[in-house]
């Protein structure tokens, strides 16, 4: 055939696939840049501090038994602040998406709520709650509370109508339909939602600690930043990620188990 | 049970879509409904099993139920309606569970009714893993797990390519056969109507009204596409419906 012309490959692009190694070696290169600008002297100590004197701090932090010390008292504020928020949150959502009386009252007053910083109203919570582990919990159950509502409930109204009728005309109970068909409908939504509450969850669990807490990973963080402990603060700070990464695979292990039936 | 629609009228807001609506669905018999599309048939299906309410006119069911009826008047959606997050005979067991039955039982209705759609080797399946006509036998399977008086059903294989839809026409007719259920069946396609009605109603454009009522004498399983009179019967339907059709079409295209 005269005149014939291959034609070009035009659909690539535009689809990024995952490399496992890519955030791994791009950490490492920046903690390899941190350490060689620091021992260069082309960073100047008091920004930073060396990568490898916090890792040290780490160890330390590890060999006296502090760490444990520290992680056990947040993680148990995390653990009760988040469960009682996100729970509550799921189940506000869940009424705001199946009652009209409850989403016509409650969706602006979750509106109002949801912009105010937690963190403004701690002194109200010390007097609500006291200086002990209550105000604390309180603090991080209404952080996480109200991104969970708002996930929660576009969930639900996201779920597939025609699911539900084909319920009714079944004849199945109510409680039937909210339990087999409405909740697992929305559960993708809900977990994508908690992502987001327990990242916050985290966030306020330092300033939770920023009031009369002896130990914990924020009142950690907040002494070493009152000494300017660059290397103690940066230990800290490297262990709340830690935590968020965790949090993060965590509920990506429960999307996969729970989500087994999308594609 | 006979089930009975009588002066069945409706409207959505100013738009009057059924007009005076009269249909007897006698026991063990298929009933056809067509029409051109937008002339109501989907919203009389709904009027039909109480999943809407009719502006005016009653649907009535007289006798009784045929013993260990769970459901009455049973769905196929054109969509399948199917939980993604169950397995096929999950699927199936969703609208048992409701009822006081025995483990034992629930699993002997679950295997029967798979059986009986040639599901057995798909018990464990997930909806996504399925074509669309399988899809649609677990439907159907659902539908008969219930065992329903009434079956009502929404243009059941308007999803489905023309081959699959061949296969589950021979499916339907087969289940008929064995064991004769009562219908009512949506479709816009003549062919079906002619392969499955015992008897086919006519509805109008919009507003719509019965405008022909049209008995098949023929016994399903001696019916095939190049039958005489069943050719006759869809040409028959086809000049009773094109000036709607057409009419409608040109409306739609208006609004």
């Amino acid at each position: 055939m005269p005149d014939a012309r291959a034609v070009p490959f035009r659909g690539g692009g535009f689809r990024p696939r995952g490399n496992r190694w890519a955030a791994l070696i791009l950490f490492a290169a920046i903690l390899v840049l941190v350490e060689w600008g620091l021992r260069g002297g082309w960073i100047s100590p008091l920004t930073l501090p060396l990568p490898s004197a916090v890792l040290a701090t780490f160890g330390e932090l590890w060999r006296t038994g502090a760490l444990v010390d520290h992680m056990v008292p947040s993680l148990s504020r995390l653990a009760v602040g988040a469960v009682l928020g996100a729970g509550l949150g799921i189940a506000v959502g869940v009424a705001i998406g199946l009652f009209g009386l409850v989403r016509a009252g409650l969706i602006p007053l979750v509106a109002a709520i949801f912009p105010i910083p937690k963190i403004a109203l701690l002194p109200l919570f010390v007097i609500w709650f006291g200086i002990g582990e209550a105000s604390k919990w309180a603090l991080i159950a209404f952080g996480t509370f109200t991104p969970t509502v708002v996930a929660t409930y576009g969930a639900v109204d996201n779920v597939d109508r025609g699911l539900i009728r084909m319920g009714q005309s079944f004849g199945l109970r109510w409680w039937s339909i909210v339990s087999k068909i409405v909740l697992p409908g929305a559960m993708p939504g809900i977990l994508s939602g908690l992502r987001v509450s327990l990242a916050i969850a985290i966030i306020l669990l330092v300033a939770a600690e920023m009031l009369g807490a002896e130990y914990g990973i924020g009142a950690y963080i907040l002494t070493a930043g009152s000494l300017y402990d660059l290397e103690r603060l940066f230990a800290g700070v490297t262990i709340l990620s830690i935590l968020g990464v965790l949090v993060s695979a965590v509920i990506g292990w429960l999307e996969k188990r729970v989500l087994r039936w999308r594609t | 049970m006979d089930l009975t629609l009588r002066s069945i009228t409706h409207r959505y807001g100013d738009t009057e879509v059924l007009r005076d609506v009269t249909i007897d669905v006698p026991s063990g018999r298929v009933v056809c409904i067509v029409g051109p599309s937008g002339c109501g048939k989907s919203t009389l299906l709904r009027i039909a099993g109480g999943l809407e309410r009719a502006g005016g006119g009653q649907v009535l069911q007289r006798g009784h139920p045929p013993d260990g009826c769970l459901n009455p008047l049973t769905y196929v959606f054109q969509d399948f309606a199917l939980l993604p997050w169950r397995s096929v005979a999950g699927n199936v067991e969703l609208v048992l569970e409701d009822h006081p039955l025995s483990a034992a039982e629930r699993q002997a209705t679950v295997a029967d009714v798979l059986a009986r759609t040639r599901l057995d080797g798909f018990r464990d399946a997930l909806p996504r893993q399925l074509s669309g006509g399988m899809k649609q036998r677990v439907a159907i399977a659902r539908a008969l797990a219930v065992r329903p008086a009434v079956m009502l059903m929404d243009e059941p294989l308007s999803a489905l390519d023309a081959q699959t839809r061949e296969l589950l026409m021979d499916d339907l007719v087969g289940l008929w056969t064995r064991q004769p259920f009562t219908a009512l069946y949506v479709t816009h396609n003549l062919s079906e109507a002619v392969r499955l009605g015992h008897r086919v109603v006519v509805l109008s454009r919009r507003p719509g009204r019965v405008r022909e009522v049209v008995d098949l004498d023929v016994p399903l399983p001696d019916r095939h596409d190049a039958h005489p009179d069943l050719v006759r019967a869809r040409d028959h339907l086809w000049s009773a419906i094109r000036a709607e059709a057409a009419a409608a079409d040109a409306e739609l295209q208006d609004a």
